[in-house]
């Protein structure tokens, strides 16, 4: 059971007072959309083996979304940063890096 | 207007290693907006005669205080007859401000654990570490106890405050029980004295 | 026989005589005895029969690992099956019995598969049972039922209670032998916070039984000395009796603390689980002996040599008078040493290896008076239910018997495998050590926190070091390190104790017993006594080709069950490796899964259970329901009243009395359930054109509006009435169910799409109690408790106010799913019952009556309106339910927008939404469905529409009905089959939904 701290509040708790929200950045696609396009947003996710931004929810805790840097194989947490944003932040990114050089942001999807 | 009752109507149990009690009717009212505005603290103060307090904390004295809910929300708490008065102060304090101000007094079901060994009855139900140089005096945490979403404030040592939502307020007095039966001492946390029984 | 002792027992408590039952026979024991040291002073060597031959088996450990001695303990509401006799602590009035015999344990009947074992082996009923088919639940089944199986389930209530107890820590010690003490006292001095976790009653394991002196002191006054300095560390906690069952993600540990297992009678939660998280994690789990393969190492009598010094040393109990050892080790010398001293004969020392020259520990064996026979093993031991003597072979050989030696007990010990589960569980890799011929946390592949760094450790025995003064040191070292990556020190002074050293020779690897035992000897040499698995089991199973070690395991059942194969994997695994010619480390373990040991369902349920298995939650009304007469219905957590019923009704009398009371008179129903969100901010209609399909932007202030909300797949997933209370404040009512995730949808799309709006949310559904006035009373109802005018004029259909009613501040929505004169209102929660009581009061002469949710969606269905979760099932769109009405065409956008243009959603050949009236008046089934014509692809008969609401309107004095059903609205008045599941076809027409009161005449009065 992870642990996990939130970015919000600063409380660090376990994983039962967190509720996962699935991959982070992903971009709205709303009626202009394109049907290719659409179906990617809903449906199409990259669950890989590996670094995973993703999106959680301090559900019981302040209630607040916030991101995640994982690796979903070794349950490392590389950091957390607000959901209020497009791409990962340059400190996360680096986080990232230190443990997967090869590891690059790939964009919104 | 008729009395205001608790869910409970302030049941109380003693038989165990700590005394849990429901309280109330508590006035209570989140505030949502720029915590750090000036006019927000500036209100917030004045109707309670407490600061506003820093993230994680909770300020009181006597029948008012301050919790911190999250980074954009207080929970204000006064005597429960005052608060259309709070809240029309709040409202005028806030106007033109994007800061809402709710009564949400009838919302909450609020319950005290004290004795020696609060802190082990807690513990038994929330996962947070709760140890007295971890979580010490003027704390609040949101989080879950047993299968619920409630915050935890410790009021001074050997004395909780609990807040839940009104509908689960009896499992939440069952679940205390229980963690507070006869011969349930853990003997993890050395037991405190000093309890606060001051009434809010 | 065995017998206990008259001196010694370093645990026993002598002045405290008690007495328990075995299999109905008194007999009696000492304070600090285990079940088993007690049975086998009382010469109860004979305890249990195995799982398939049910051959008699007796104690074979002193520890968590025996896989034989298994009880059925207590009666009733504290029974419990396969408790382990060696772990049972003994207590005055314990009721044992034993498992998997019948008719009795000297007897039994199955033992006649013993005969039959050359029938039975390995995948035998995989084999055997697989055909014929029809054969298996008639025959088979009800046999294999009958006769497997370990202990019998519980059938009572647990008469107990258990709990739960989180905690956190900066390093937890799994284990309380000396490995373990040193630890926890390194990891105190630097000023850490530990928890010292020993599944005994007793600290130290079984140090002070091999003997040894540490600092120059006894084994027990270390260990004493080390319990005084820990417990005055104010950062340390020590917890016997509780295991460490478990290692998972990020720390997480499991704890099983045994309560009152040993104290049934006192007070108090019965088991307590330790759900801990701890920076970091040492294993200082110690080693358990193996057995050695030979022909008959099952037989009672037939002992781990640490087993049989342990009954001597600990509680004075003698397993036989005459004890042969059989070892392949110096370790194991310990054990005759010990015997020797107690007085007891050692006919003689069965040594598997040759040494160039005697060892420290052979020497004294023979200084002793013992027979040392080395380069010996036994060829089969004598006796069936009691060890009467061994048959001596040479192991280099094929199992000759040079001679027979009587004897009563033997002890084997096939050397020590680290209890590596704990590493192991959350993914620490193994490494094989040669030398000691075992498996070894191999340190550089830890199992990984959150931190991406090792988090377990491993300690002493559990390390793979084995010898006093080594196991010290590594256990000082382990903390020491630990220590460090927390940022911390030792003090100067602090250092590991220094114990005295015995020189010992190698051991030599013995997998089978002679070396090339023939097939009648490996069919009787058992590998894992609990599953009956024998060494010829395990090779039959290599020949039919499951070479992995986790196919092996499946299809032989070696190491699965109580046990998971503590005693056996190792020579399981390496009689595979033997089979398949192939290195024992290339054939691996099998998956280390917590828990360590079976840990009890309570203990894992805690206080979810009775009144407080799950949150049942209650409106401020509830007890007044309660005390009604109200069925309950749950709705999610909560509970509404389902109906109120009277005496001499049925539940159906009471529904039809309330619809038909609601329509003519005056109906309550406690609304308080539906969710009530504050939206407010200068972007509040912005942000809910958003969310509903409709337009909300445009609601006035003073004025209410339905509306309706989809997910981005564009399906309808609530709905309700929007207030608007002021400019910049909106009050959205959902569905019951709808309050919680309708609140987390509204801040998900605000904190992580929109998070420019300006909007606040709050969730006010629990500060109200909301009751719903409905029918043509109401008003007059409202008008007797006075205080706000209610008239048409001044609060018109779809208007709210807010205001004094009766002296309670109230807030009224006039606003109606029933089609009648309806209000809703408002007040906060602490005053519900009080204002539900003056509304009984005022309506008394207008024909109040409260009514329940079956009335409710009876009234609703008779005025065609949908209800989330009956006319939707998460498939279903707006638009197939006729509410096209509701879905702005103004807006640009809107969640669900986009996904309502694809193709699919715009398919003409979409279900919608219908009426249906049977031809009979009869009540269609619920969830029935409409036939087509002919099949589909499948075979299936081809449907085309399904029953979503049906209920027997009292109104109407019919069934009426809603479905879904092809080009349903074009086919007003065509009739529908529907077969029944009762056997029987309904025939109902197409017409629309709207029973009654089409033109809303009722509801706008």
């Amino acid at each position: 059971m992870l642990i996990l701290t939130c970015p919000c509040c600063h409380v660090t708790a376990e994983e039962t007072e967190f509720h996962a929200g699935g991959e982070a950045h992903l971009k709205r696609i709303g009626p202009d959309g394109a049907e290719g396009e659409f179906e990617s947003y809903l449906f199409m996710r990259q669950n890989p083996k590996g670094v995973h931004l993703e999106r959680w929810r301090h559900v019981y805790g302040c209630g607040k979304w916030f991101h995640l840097a994982r690796d979903t194989a070794t349950l490392e947490v590389f950091g957390a940063y607000s959901a209020q944003t497009t791409s990962p932040p340059d400190h996360i990114r680096s986080a990232i890096q230190e443990k997967h050089p090869e590891w690059q942001w790939q964009g919104a999807s | 207007m008729s009395e205001t009752v608790t869910a409970l109507k302030n049941a109380h149990y003693d038989a165990g290693i700590a005394e849990v009690s429901e309280i109330g009717p508590l006035g209570m009212i989140t505030i949502r907006g720029d915590l750090d505005a000036p006019f927000v603290r500036k209100v917030a103060k004045k109707v309670t005669g407490v600061e506003r307090p820093e993230r994680g904390m909770c300020n009181s004295e006597g029948g008012a205080g301050i919790a911190w809910m999250s980074p954009d929300e207080l929970l204000l708490m006064c005597p429960h007859a005052q608060v259309p008065d709070v809240l029309a102060r709040l409202h005028a304090a806030f106007e033109d401000t994007h800061t809402l101000a709710a009564n949400v007094s009838g919302a909450r079901a609020v319950f005290r654990v004290d004795g020696p060994h609060a802190r082990e009855v807690l513990a038994k139900l929330a996962p947070v570490d709760l140890a007295p140089e971890k979580f010490t005096p003027g704390m609040f945490r949101r989080t879950r106890v047993g299968q619920v979403p409630a915050a935890i404030w410790l009021r001074a040592d050997g004395s909780f405050q609990i807040f839940c939502f009104r509908s689960v307020a009896q499992y939440m007095f069952d679940l205390l029980k229980a963690a507070a039966q006869p011969g349930s001492e853990v003997g993890y946390f050395p037991p405190e004295s000093g309890v606060n029984r001051e009434k809010v | 026989m065995s017998t206990r002792l008259a001196t010694g027992g370093r645990l026993l408590n002598k002045t405290a005589p008690l007495t328990f039952s075995f299999n109905g026979k008194q007999m009696r024991g000492y304070a600090g005895d285990t079940l088993a040291s007690a049975l086998l002073a009382n010469d109860q060597m004979l305890v249990g029969r195995s799982f398939k031959y049910h051959r008699p088996r007796g104690i074979v450990t002193s520890g968590p690992e025996e896989p034989n001695a298994l009880m059925n303990l207590g009666q009733e509401g504290r029974f419990e099956p396969n408790a382990r006799a060696t772990t049972t602590e003994l207590f005055d009035g314990l009721e044992a019995a034993s498992q998997n015999h019948w008719p009795s344990l000297e007897f039994d009947v199955g033992a006649i598969n013993k005969h039959l074992s050359r029938f039975l082996p390995a995948g035998f009923y995989y084999k055997m049972f697989m055909h014929p088919r029809p054969l298996w639940k008639h025959v088979y089944e009800p046999i294999i039922r009958h006769s497997a199986g370990l202990g019998k389930a519980p059938k009572a209530t647990d008469a107990d209670t258990y709990e739960h107890f989180y905690a956190f820590c900066d390093v937890l010690i799994v284990g309380g032998g000396v490995a373990g003490l040193q630890a926890a006292l390194a990891a105190g001095q630097s000023g850490a916070r530990v928890i010292l976790l020993e599944q005994t009653p007793h600290w130290g394991g079984r140090a002070p039984v091999d003997g040894g002196r540490i600092d120059g002191a006894s084994v027990d006054d270390w260990i004493a000395q080390t319990l005084i300095k820990l417990r005055g560390m104010e950062n340390v906690t020590l917890r016997e009796r509780t295991m460490g069952a478990g290692v998972y993600d990020h720390g997480y540990v499991l704890g099983y603390e045994q309560l009152r297992d040993h104290a049934p009678e006192a007070a108090g939660p019965r088991h307590r689980l330790w759900r801990i998280r701890a920076g970091h994690v040492i294993t200082a789990t110690g080693a358990i002996e193996r057995p050695l393969s030979f022909a008959g190492n099952d037989v009672p009598g037939v002992m781990l040599a640490s087993a049989v010094r342990d009954y001597v040393a600990n509680f004075a109990v003698s397993p036989g008078d005459r004890t042969v050892l059989v070892t392949n080790n110096d370790n194991a010398y310990l054990t005759a040493i010990a015997l020797k001293h107690a007085g007891l004969d050692v006919p003689a020392i069965l040594d598997a290896r040759v040494l160039p020259q005697d060892s420290q520990l052979v020497a004294q064996a023979k200084a002793l008076g013992i027979r040392v026979l080395m380069g010996q093993g036994v060829s089969s031991v004598l006796g069936s239910k009691r060890v009467t003597g061994v048959a001596v072979c040479s192991q280099a050989g094929e199992g000759a018997v040079l001679e027979e030696i009587a004897c009563d007990a033997v002890a084997m010990s096939g050397g020590w495998s680290p209890v590596v589960h704990l590493w192991s569980h959350c993914g620490g890799k193994l490494t094989w050590d040669k030398a000691r011929a075992c498996f070894r946390p191999d340190q550089d592949n830890p199992p990984t926190g959150a931190d991406g760094l090792g988090f377990v450790t491993p300690a002493g025995a559990a390390a793979g070091v084995f010898a006093l003064d080594d196991v010290l040191h590594d256990a000082h070292a382990a903390a020491e390190g630990v220590a460090t990556t927390l940022g911390l020190k030792l003090p100067r002074d602090a250092r590991s104790p220094v114990a005295d050293r015995r020189e010992e020779a190698p051991m030599s690897p013995v997998w089978q017993m002679p070396q090339g035992a023939s097939v009648k000897l490996r069919e009787k040499t058992f590998l894992d006594y609990q599953n009956d698995v024998k060494v010829s089991d395990v090779r039959l199973a290599a020949q039919e080709g499951f070479v992995s070690v986790e196919h092996a395991k499946r299809y032989t059942t070696l190491g699965m069950a109580t046990d998971q194969g503590k005693l056996s994997n190792i020579n399981g695994l390496a009689t595979l490796a033997g089979a398949l010619d192939a290195e024992i480390p290339s054939v691996g373990t099998t998956t280390f899964r917590p828990p360590y040991h079976p840990i009890s369902m309570g203990a894992i349920t805690g206080d979810a259970r009775g009144d407080t298995f799950q949150p049942i939650r209650r409106t401020p009304l509830h007890d007044w329901h309660e005390s009604n007469g109200a069925i309950w219905e749950p709705v999610g957590q909560w509970r509404r009243p389902y109906a109120y019923v009277q005496s001499g009704e049925s539940t159906h009398d009471a529904v039809m009395r309330e619809v038909t009371n609601t329509r003519q008179n005056l109906g309550l129903l406690d609304a308080s359930t539906l969710g009530k969100l504050i939206v407010r901010g200068p972007d509040a209609g912005r942000f809910l054109d958003m969310l509903y399909t409709n337009m909300m932007s445009t609601l006035k202030p003073g004025k209410c509006r339905y509306g309706l909300m989809c997910n981005e797949n564009g399906f309808l997933i609530d709905d309700g009435v929007v207030a608007r209370l002021d400019e910049q404040t909106f009050l959205c009512h959902t569905t019951t169910g709808g309050a919680e995730s309708i609140h987390a949808h509204m801040e998900e799309w605000l904190q992580t799409e929109w998070w420019d709006f300006k909007v606040h949310v709050v969730n006010a559904t629990e500060h109200y109690a909301q009751i719903a006035v409905v029918g043509p009373n109401a008003r007059k109802c409202l008008e007797k408790l006075g205080g706000m005018d209610l008239s048409r004029e001044a609060l018109g259909f779809m208007e709210w106010t807010e205001g004094e009613l009766g002296g309670f501040k109230v807030r009224v929505f006039r606003i109606s799913f029933s089609g009648e004169l309806s209000y809703e209102i408002a007040v906060e929660a602490g005053q519900g019952q009080a204002f539900w009581d003056a509304l009984l009061v005022a309506g008394h002469s207008l024909g109040v009556m409260p009514y329940g949710t079956e009335c409710l969606h009876i009234l609703r269905a008779e005025k065609g309106f949908i209800m989330i979760g009956d006319e939707t099932d998460g498939t279903v769109i707006p638009q197939d339910l006729g509410l096209n009405w509701a879905i702005s065409k103004k807006k640009d956008d809107y969640l669900g927008k986009r996904a309502q243009q694809r193709s699919h959603m715009q398919d003409p050949t979409r279900w919608k939404l219908v009426g249906l009236e049977t031809t009979d008046g009869s009540t269609l089934p619920d969830g029935a469905y409409a036939l087509g014509e002919g099949k589909n692809e499948n075979g299936q008969k081809v449907v085309q529409g399904r029953v979503t609401s049906a209920y027997h309107s009292p109104t109407l004095d019919r069934g009426i009905a809603m479905g879904l059903v092809l080009h349903g609205p074009d086919r007003m008045g065509e009739v529908l089959t529907f077969p029944g599941t009762d056997g029987k076809t309904y025939e109902a027409k197409i017409v629309d939904p709207v029973f009654y009161d089409p033109k809303g005449e009722k509801q706008n009065v």
